[in-house]
């Protein structure tokens, strides 16, 4: 997968409109003309432009296995050191999300389904609700109304842990939203089985039916979905850097794309392939973790 | 097998205990029970004592199974209940706080659900689900409870008890769950255990087996509460039995008076549709009133026209450990014109794999399956399609077979489509599936309702309209009636047998139920692990069986002795 997303981006720098040195140099010297061969051979020389297609190819993905993203064009500085000074706080966000997301759509699930009709109703209203937010505009409001309103937060965020709150925020209300719905479907339908009314013959109380025994099978659909979710996580957090102007990748790849810096731009498509592969693999060992059915089974 | 005999009182009064009886452990003075504004209950009264066997009788709906979680406080959400009395050992069960009911709950009364399989955490070690109880109730630490969890499994007669505790719900047989659950329920030793239909879903050894546990419980002292709609699984424990019907007690007497010489019309009904080597050739339910009916006569079996001829089948399945298993082995019958050839097993024993092959929906490994003396089983998929509407098929639950979008007319005139006869009008369609439902019992009026608002015999019905729709010499029937209450078992078994006697179609019957398969069989397969073990008459299996299998098999059947 991470070889193909390579290959991918490969093929897209090949594909951008215009010749890839002229583009280079335009870039470099804020100038918008036609450069000679001349002026050209330098750039192409550096960049392997003036090689064949098929080497240039085997070229990139060998750099690729030596952790070698190629060099940024306006930085002049290897790819891999450009995101990587970026990549933490990124990182901290997205999962920071990721975890306060299931806290939030946990806590609620347990605490409102199949309680009294007005509960419920609040409980699945609330998902409903903040499912459908677009994080740009939670973040904003959420700028707006905790930071120059009641300046209970910074407004330029900054990576220290009282900047984070608003931003992670940002990323973990919808999606609590949405891992709450799924998760919500789910009790509700496991806390009508039996073994639910076994347990309770036991002399459970209900909330402890909830955590000890529902919950873990209601939680299964939600735990397929986070690895989709750290994904959307990755786009949702490339908003919520640029508006909290926050250090990250996110800010890197919006200044790349503007400055069509390709190189830069793909070894993020890169990273985030390499991360969503990752987040795949740990959904399956914490599905296998929270279902011991699957288990041994290819 | 016979009922009980030392009774010292006639069961007449519930509420009034003999004088030299024990004293009551639970009396339940003029129960209701509601579900918003119906009410499912409607003032029953009953006692168990310690010792003894209650068991409460009833088809589905007939309010048994809210019966005996309200016992436990657990009715259920939108229900309300109202009780003169219930009081457990002196204790007011009617007025208990959530938290004085967790304490009750398991430990003075333990439950056990049917269906061990969804009545057990299948994502937690059976050790824990047994030890559970203890936790809750602060017994011992969290060694000597997984200890003690060893020793019930071992205790409940689980083969490998330390195993099996490490293991979990899924990994056991049917029957092993069952005993886990009765182990996690007795595990406190609790004065009461009330079983919700503990033996539903198990096969016969099996239920015997699990049905001589609870009564060794009962022998220790133990009060059971059986909750069952099968009046011969009662025979076996019960001392006491109340009959239910709509949420009313319409018989309540010892085991022996209700079932050997029972007062109401409604309990010789379920005793009656009860289908068994006795009811053999005859009609379990009396037909309708006003209609006469003569002398059956059977339509006679054309033992010279084989319409199925299975040569030598075997199938192999490859498991995902790479080890091979032979699930049918080296299989050969003939079915005949006009005739019924029941296949009787415990799970696992071949005989859906059988019925598949037969119906050339699975290929056979090896041997072949003829259809009227033509090669039909491992011919290709284009060449066995037009011959398909010969042969029809009716499961255990048709409503998994329907598409719940499609109003039942459609669902017929879509099988009549298939057939050799389609129907060349819209209107013609109609008139058959109308047809085809009265023949079945139904009417026109139900051509536009939806599965989902059948009641299961209804839906049954519909099955059995739409395997006759292609107009089939052959239908292959498994399990038909095993989901079904044992009245409506009862029509619809009749109903199958009538439809032979008019169409003259043969049946494949696949049943585990040996009653079933006695009453509608000519003749009998017995399959143990993919062979068939014994064949023949269906009177000459059942009365006299060669193989120890069979023999086994009958002896754990239970059945209500004859009067």
């Amino acid at each position: 997968m991470v070889i193909a997303a390579a290959s991918l981006t490969f093929l897209a720098q090949l594909l951008m409109p215009g010749d890839r040195a002229t583009a280079l140099m335009n870039v470099q010297t804020g100038q918008q003309k036609r450069w000679t061969a001349a002026e050209l051979a330098p750039v192409n020389k550096e960049f392997g432009f003036d090689r064949p297609l098929p080497v240039q190819y085997l070229h990139y993905l060998g750099g690729l296995f030596r952790g070698d993203l190629g060099t940024s064009y306006t930085q002049h500085r290897p790819v891999t050191q450009v995101i990587g000074g970026q990549l933490a706080p990124t990182l901290i966000l997205t999962l920071g999300a990721l975890v306060t997301a299931w806290v939030l759509a946990v806590a609620i699930t347990v605490l409102t389904v199949k309680r009294t009709r007005a509960v419920s109703a609040l409980g699945s209203t609330w998902e409903a609700l903040t499912a459908s937010l677009p994080n740009y505009w939670v973040g904003v409001v959420l700028l707006v109304v905790f930071a120059v309103k009641l300046p209970l937060f910074p407004v330029i965020g900054g990576s220290n842990a009282w900047g984070t709150v608003l931003p992670l925020a940002t990323l973990a209300i919808p999606l609590a939203g949405f891992l709450g719905q799924v998760t919500r479907d789910e009790l509700e339908k496991v806390l009508d089985q039996p073994f639910v009314t076994t347990a309770r013959t036991r002399g459970m109380s209900d909330t402890a039916v909830r955590l000890r025994h529902a919950l873990r099978h209601a939680v299964l659909p939600a735990i397929t979905l986070s690895g989709w979710a750290l994904g959307a996580l990755v786009s949702g957090a490339i908003i919520t850097e640029n508006i909290f102007a926050r250090p990250g990748i996110g800010q890197v790849l919006v200044t790349a794309v503007n400055t069509r810096d390709v190189p830069t731009v793909s070894g993020i498509v890169l990273v985030v392939a390499v991360a969503y592969v990752v987040a795949n693999l740990l959904v399956d060992v914490a599905y296998a973790l929270v279902d011991p059915r699957l288990r041994g089974r290819s | 097998m016979t009922a009980p005999t030392t009774l010292d009182d006639t069961g007449d009064d519930a509420a009034a205990p003999a004088p030299d009886a024990a004293p009551d452990l639970l009396t339940v003075e003029n129960l209701r029970v509601w579900f918003g504004t119906t009410e499912v209950v409607k003032g029953i009264s009953f006692t168990a004592r310690p010792g003894r066997c209650l068991a409460i009788v009833g088809e589905s709906g007939s309010g048994k199974s809210v019966t005996a979680r309200t016992l436990v406080g657990l009715t259920g959400a939108n229900s309300r209940m109202s009780a003169e009395r219930i009081d457990l050992a002196g204790v007011d069960l009617t007025r208990q706080s959530d938290r004085s009911w967790r304490s009750i709950r398991g430990r003075d009364i333990g439950f056990v659900l049917q269906d061990a399989l969804v009545s057990l955490d299948q994502l937690r070690r059976v050790g824990d689900e047994v030890a559970e109880p203890l936790r809750l109730h602060g017994w011992g630490n969290k060694r000597r409870r997984a200890e003690r969890a060893v020793e019930l499994l071992d205790a409940v007669g689980v083969p490998e008890p330390e195993l099996r505790a490490r293991q979990r719900p899924y990994e056991l047989s049917g029957g092993l769950r069952q005993r886990a659950l009765i182990a996690s329920a007795i595990a406190l030793d609790p004065k009461l255990v009330i079983a919700d239909e503990p033996t539903t879903a198990l096969d016969v050894t099996v239920q015997a087996q699990v049905l001589d546990l609870l009564a060794a419980s009962k022998t220790r002292g133990t009060s059971i509460i059986l909750i069952s709609h099968d009046l011969s699984v009662v025979a076996r424990l019960a001392d006491e039995v109340a009959v239910m019907r709509r949420g009313e007690i319409v018989e309540f007497g010892t085991a022996h008076q209700v079932l050997h010489a029972p007062t109401h019309d409604y309990t010789q009904h379920l005793l009656d549709a009860i289908p068994s080597e006795h009811t053999r050739g005859t009609r379990l339910l009396r037909p309708p009133e006003g209609t006469t009916e003569g002398p059956r006569t059977r339509r006679p079996v054309d033992r010279d026209r084989p319409v199925v001829q299975a040569r030598n089948v075997s199938k192999v399945f490859r498991g995902p450990d790479k080890i091979n298993r032979t699930v049918v082995d080296d299989v050969s019958f003939d079915l005949y014109a006009g005739e019924t050839l029941g296949i009787v097993g415990e799970s696992g024993s071949g005989k859906t794999t059988t019925a598949r092959i037969t119906l050339a929906l699975l290929e056979a490994t090896s041997g072949d399956v003829l259809l009227h003396g033509q090669p039909w089983s491992d011919i290709p998929t284009a060449a066995s399609r037009p011959l398909r509407k010969q042969i029809g098929i009716i499961y255990q639950d048709p409503l998994s077979s329907f598409d719940p979008r499609w109003p039942v007319g459609r669902i017929l005139s879509d099988a009549l489509a298939t057939g050799s006869r389609p129907p060349s009008s819209k209107a013609e369609a109609q008139e058959r599936a109308i047809r085809l439902l009265e023949q079945v019992g139904l009417s026109d009026k139900h051509l536009t309702t939806a599965p989902l608002r059948l009641s299961g015999g209804q839906r049954q019905r519909v099955a059995i309209a739409r395997a006759l729709a292609p107009e089939p010499g052959i239908i292959v029937c498994d399990e038909p009636v095993s989901a079904l209450d044992v009245s409506v078992q009862a029509q619809v078994l009749d109903l199958l047998t009538e439809l032979q006697d008019d169409l003259g179609v043969s049946y494949l019957f696949i049943s585990h139920d040996l009653g079933v398969i006695h009453h509608v069989s000519d003749r009998i397969l017995v399959m143990k692990s993919g062979k068939i073990i014994e064949q023949g008459d269906a009177d000459d299996v059942f009365q006299q069986p060669q193989h120890p299998y069979t023999q086994r098999l009958l002896t754990a059947l239970p059945q209500l002795a004859q009067a």
